[in-house]
C-alpha cells in the first residue's frame, strides 16, 4: 500500500532574527497505513514545526520554502487555505499536549465533537448525534451520555485526552498527527492513551505522527523513528534498529542519557545522623467563607520521613499526591496545619517568620522551572548573594563564595555580571543549583528539578545533584513523577498516593518487589522499560 | 540600597526604549502636544496675557477679535485685542484659558501621582499579606460602589475649596482602581519560584516586595496613571462646571465654561475655547496612555 504521507526534503524557514535560519531544513520522512512513525528530539530540534507545517498550521511568519508534502498524494505545499480547511478534520486530525487549552471551556464535549461532523459532512442532525455517541465509545470514555453533556473542566486529564482523540477520529481521517499527547499526563493515564492509540490505530489503520520527547514511549509504541537534532533528522529507521543499534552519535548521546529503570548502585550511608525528620506531618486546604459551603481538601495527610546526612530520599507520586506540598511544607513556604519538621531536632514546622529566618539558611530549595526561578531584572551574582548577605556575610564574601560555587557547578566565573536570559535551560537551573547552596544549607530539596529539562540536560544535572550531596553531605530531598529518574538518584524512596504514603524503602527494594498495589500500577505502567543506561 | 538595584527597579523604564519610541507616532504627537501644553501653562504671563480676573464691566461679552482697553497696574490704559473675547464679566478669555491650562495639568499630573502612589502602597499590602487582603479590599469595594464625582464633591464640601482640597477630593476615588490592579499583579508574581526563592533565602517581607514584586508593577502602573490623568482633567471641569471645584476667580477650563453656559446661545466662543482645549488634552493623554500601553505591555498589544 502506499504512504498516506510523504514529506520530501522540506525546509521551514524562520523569520529573520531567529537563533538560526531554518526551523527544519531538508527533512524527508514518510507514514504509511497503520504506521505510527515517532518524531523524537529535545526542545528546539524542529518536530512540532514538521509536524505543524504538515497542518498548515504555522504562523504567518515562518514558511516552508522548499520540498514537497503529500497527503494521500495530494501535494499540500501549494494547496488553498480553503483545501487546508476541508482536509483537517476530515483526512488528517491532530491532537495536542494539553487538552484544557484545545478544548473550548463554554462548549459541551459533545458539541464539540459534532462541530468537527456538521463542518465536513452533510449528515442529519440525528446521524451526527449517533455518530458522536459511537466515537466516545470507540475511545473507551465511561457513560457516553453523561459524556457528551460534559464540559472540559468536568473531566480528569486522561478523559480530555480521549474526548480529543475521539473528536480527531471522528471522521476517520487517515492521518493522525499527536504531539506530545501525554507529556502533561500522569504515567498510569499515558498507558492508558498510548495503548488507546495503537489500538485505534490498528482497528481503523489510521497513520500516526507521533512528536515526543520521550524515548519510553517511543519504546512502547513506535514502528519507525525519526530522530531531530537543530532542523534535519540525523537517522530514520525501524524503532528496533533505532533504539537498539543506534548509528548517528546524537541519537546514541540521547538514548545513553535515558536514565534506567533499574536502580543504579548507592554507597551504603550506615550510621550517618538524620538529618532532617518529618513526624505526621498534614496540610489541610480550607475554601468556601461566609457565604459559601466550606470545602476542606486534605493535600498531606500524616507523612513522616527521615532522611539522613548525605543520603537522597525521593518522593514519588503522580499529580496530586501531595508530592509538591510536601516539600514546600519543608521549605515553609506554606504552613503545615500539624506536625512536626525538623532539623536536627529543632522543629521549625509551628515558627512564626522571624524566629523562622535563623532556619530558612538550613534547608535551600531548587524549583522545576529554570526559566521563572531566577529574577529575571537581577544578575546571577545579585540573586545568589541574596541569602547569605540576609544572614549576615559580608558582599565581598558573598561574592568569592559565588565565584566558587559556579565553578563547582561548571560555569564560568564571568556569568556572575550576567542576567538569566542569557543561559540556556540547563545552565539557568545550575545557576539555582549553586544558589542553594550559597548560604550552606544541610537539607536541599529539588521539587521536580530536573522535569524542565531535556534528557541529554538532565543526565547532567542529575550528575551535579549526586556530586554536590557527596561533596557537602546534604541531605536531598527530591520529589519526581519519573520513576527513572528516581531510580539513578534515590537511596530510598518514599511513594505517595492522595496525600498519604503508601510505601517507603531502599530503592533496591521498592523496584525489585513493590508492595502496594498503587506502587505496582505505577511500575506496571512505565513505557518502555528495556531502554536506558545507568549514568 | 545600591545605585545599581536602585537603577534596575527602574528597568520598566528602560523598556521604554526612548530612541525606539521617537518613531511611534502614537507616542510622539500626543507628547509633542501635551509637551506644548505645559510650556504655555509655565509660561503664561509671557504669552501676551493679562490678569485673568481683570474685571471689566464696560467690555462685557465682546467677540473675538475685539479690540478694547486695558487699565495697567500704573492706571494708564493701553489698547488690548482680545483674542477670543471677554465673558459676561468683561475677562479676557484668551488669558483665562492660558492660566487655565496650569490647573488642568497640574490636577491631572498631581491627581495621577498621589492616587499610584497610595495605589501602590495600598495594593502591595493587599496582594502580599495575606490576611489584610479581605479587610482592604472590600473596603476598597465600598469606596467605588460611590459615584466618583459625588464622592468628590462631599470631599471638597468636607474642606475649604482650593487647589489642594480638589487633588485630594479627586485622587481618593480613583485609588481603588489602583489597588486593584497593584494587587492582581502581586497576587501572580507572589507565586513565582523567584520570590519563593526570595522567602527561602530569609529577605525580609519590605525588602522582597521592593526588590522582586515592584518591578514588575511599574510598567502597568505607567499606563494606568495616563488614565488615572485624563480622568482626573475631566473631573476637575466637571467639578469646576457644576460650582464646586476650584473658586470661581480662579481661571480652570471648567470655571471657564461654567460662567459661559449661561450666554452660550448667544456668545459660543466662551465655551468653545476651554472645551477645545479640555477635549485635546484628554484625548492626547489617552493616546498616549493606550501606545505606551503597547509599548510596555507586548502581550496585551497581540491580544487585541
Amino acid at each position: 500500500m502506499s504512504d498516506i504521507l510523504v514529506v520530501d526534503r522540506l525546509t521551514v524557514e524562520l523569520p529573520p532574527g531567529s537563533d538560526r535560519r531554518y526551523a527544519v531544513e531538508d527533512v524527508s520522512f514518510s507514514v504509511a497505513p497503520g504506521e505510527i512513525v515517532c518524531v523524537v528530539g529535545e526542545s528546539g530540534s524542529g518536530k512540532s514545526v514538521s509536524s505543524f507545517t504538515v497542518m498548515g498550521l504555522l504562523p504567518r511568519e515562518v514558511k516552508p520554502v522548499a520540498g514537497s508534502i503529500r497527503l494521500e498524494g495530494e501535494d499540500l505545499m501549494n494547496a488553498s487555505e480553503k483545501r487546508y480547511r476541508e482536509l483537517r478534520g476530515s483526512r488528517m486530525a491532530m491532537i495536542f499536549q494539553e487538552p484544557m487549552t484545545a478544548l473550548n471551556p463554554v462548549k459541551t464535549i459533545g458539541d464539540q465533537i459534532e462541530e468537527v461532523l456538521k463542518v465536513h459532512t452533510q449528515m442529519s442532525q440525528a446521524e451526527r448525534r449517533a455518530r458522536v455517541m459511537e466515537t466516545i465509545g470507540q475511545v473507551n470514555l465511561p457513560d457516553p451520555d453523561q459524556i457528551v453533556r460534559a464540559y472540559p473542566h468536568q473531566l480528569s486529564g486522561g478523559q480530555r485526552q480521549r474526548a480529543m482523540i475521539a473528536g480527531a477520529l471522528a471522521l476517520d481521517p487517515a492521518l493522525l498527527i499527536a504531539d506530545e499527547p501525554t507529556t502533561a499526563l500522569d504515567v498510569t493515564t499515558q498507558a492508558q492513551i498510548l495503548q488507546l492509540i495503537a489500538e485505534l490505530r490498528a482497528r481503523r489503520g489510521t497513520g500516526v505522527l507521533f512528536i515526543t520527547h520521550d524515548f519510553g514511549v517511543v519504546a512502547e509504541i513506535a514502528h519507525r523513528v525519526v530522530v531531530m537534532q537543530k532542523g534535519k533528522v540525523v537517522e530514520q529507521g525501524l524503532a528496533d534498529d533505532v533504539l537498539n543499534r543506534p548509528q548517528h552519535p546524537y541519537t546514541q548521546m540521547l538514548i545513553g542519557a535515558v536514565p534506567s529503570l533499574t536502580p543504579a548502585d548507592r554507597k551504603p550511608l550506615d550510621g550517618a545522623p538524620v538529618v532532617l525528620h518529618t513526624k505526621n506531618l498534614r496540610k489541610v486546604y480550607s475554601s468556601g467563607g461566609l457565604f459559601q459551603k466550606k470545602r476542606v481538601v486534605e493535600a498531606v495527610k500524616d507523612v513522616s520521613i527521615d532522611i539522613r546526612r548525605g543520603e537522597t530520599v525521593g518522593i514519588v507520586g503522580e499529580s496530586g499526591s501531595g508530592k509538591s506540598t510536601v516539600a514546600r511544607c519543608v521549605a515553609r513556604l506554606i504552613d503545615p496545619t500539624a506536625g512536626e519538621v525538623a532539623i536536627d531536632g529543632g522543629d521549625y514546622a509551628k515558627l512564626p517568620e522571624r524566629a523562622l529566618r535563623d532556619h530558612r539558611k538550613r534547608m535551600q530549595i531548587v524549583f522545576q522551572d529554570p526559566y521563572r526561578s531566577l529574577n529575571p531584572r537581577r544578575t546571577v551574582a545579585q540573586s545568589m548573594i541574596e541569602a547569605p548577605v540576609n544572614f549576615g556575610m559580608s558582599q565581598a564574601e558573598a561574592m568569592s563564595r559565588a565565584g566558587d560555587l559556579l565553578d563547582l557547578v561548571h560555569l564560568p566565573r564571568q556569568s556572575l555580571d550576567r542576567f538569566p536570559h542569557q543561559f540556556s535551560g540547563g545552565q539557568r537551573q545550575r545557576i539555582c543549583i549553586a544558589r542553594a547552596l550559597m548560604p550552606q544549607p544541610e537539607v536541599l530539596i529539588a521539587d521536580e528539578a530536573v522535569s524542565a529539562l531535556d534528557v541529554s540536560v538532565q543526565a547532567q544535572v542529575l550528575k551535579l545533584f549526586d556530586e554536590i550531596r557527596e561533596k557537602f553531605s546534604l541531605a536531598l530531598l527530591f520529589i519526581t513523577h519519573d520513576l527513572r529518574v528516581a531510580a539513578q538518584i534515590c537511596d530510598r524512596i518514599v511513594v505517595m498516593q492522595k496525600g498519604a504514603v503508601v510505601e517507603q524503602g531502599p530503592t533496591k527494594d521498592v523496584f525489585a518487589a513493590p508492595k502496594h498495589p498503587y506502587t505496582q500500577a505505577l511500575f506496571a505502567a512505565a513505557p518502555g522499560k528495556q531502554i536506558g543506561n545507568r549514568i | 540600597m545600591s545605585d545599581r538595584a536602585y537603577t534596575q527597579t527602574f528597568s520598566a523604564l528602560a523598556k521604554l526604549r526612548i530612541p525606539a519610541a521617537a518613531k511611534e507616532p502614537a507616542i510622539v504627537i500626543p507628547a509633542v502636544i501635551l509637551g506644548i501644553l505645559a510650556l504655555i501653562a509655565i509660561l503664561a504671563p509671557w504669552l501676551g496675557t493679562i490678569d485673568p480676573a481683570l474685571l471689566d464691566p464696560t467690555q462685557r461679552n465682546k467677540l473675538p477679535g475685539f479690540v478694547g482697553q486695558i487699565t495697567l497696574a500704573d492706571g494708564a490704559k493701553a489698547p488690548f485685542t482680545f483674542h477670543m473675547g471677554t465673558d459676561n464679566l468683561g475677562r479676557d478669555i484668551y488669558s483665562r484659558v492660558v492660566y487655565g491650562a496650569r490647573i488642568s495639568l497640574v490636577i491631572g499630573a498631581m491627581v495621577a501621582i498621589v492616587a499610584t502612589a497610595l495605589g501602590l502602597a495600598i495594593g502591595m499590602v493587599a496582594g502580599y499579606v495575606r490576611w489584610s487582603d479581605g479587610l482592604i479590599m472590600r473596603f476598597m469595594d465600598g469606596l467605588m460602589a460611590i459615584p466618583p464625582i459625588l464622592l468628590a464633591i462631599a470631599l471638597v464640601s468636607l474642606s475649604r475649596a482650593g487647589l489642594t482640597a480638589v487633588i485630594v477630593a479627586i485622587a481618593i476615588p480613583e485609588i481603588p482602581r489602583v489597588v486593584r490592579l497593584v494587587r492582581s499583579i502581586v497576587l501572580s508574581i507572589r507565586e513565582e519560584p523567584y520570590v519563593e526563592a526570595a522567602v527561602t533565602a530569609g529577605t525580609p517581607t519590605p525588602v522582597l516586595l521592593f526588590r522582586h514584586v515592584l518591578p514588575n508593577c511599574i510598567a502597568p502602573l505607567i499606563v494606568q496613571a495616563t488614565f488615572v490623568a485624563a480622568s482626573a482633567i475631566l473631573v476637575e471641569s466637571i467639578l469646576s462646571f457644576l460650582g464646586v471645584g476650584i473658586p470661581p476667580e480662579v481661571p480652570s477650563w471648567g470655571n471657564i465654561m461654567s460662567a459661559g453656559r449661561q450666554y452660550f446661545r448667544i456668545f459660543p466662543h466662551n465655551m468653545l475655547y476651554p472645551g477645545v482645549c479640555i477635549a485635546v488634552t484628554v484625548l492626547c493623554v489617552n493616546v498616549l496612555g493606550d501606545a505606551l500601553r503597547d509599548r510596555l505591555d507586548p502581550k496585551l498589544r497581540k491580544r487585541v
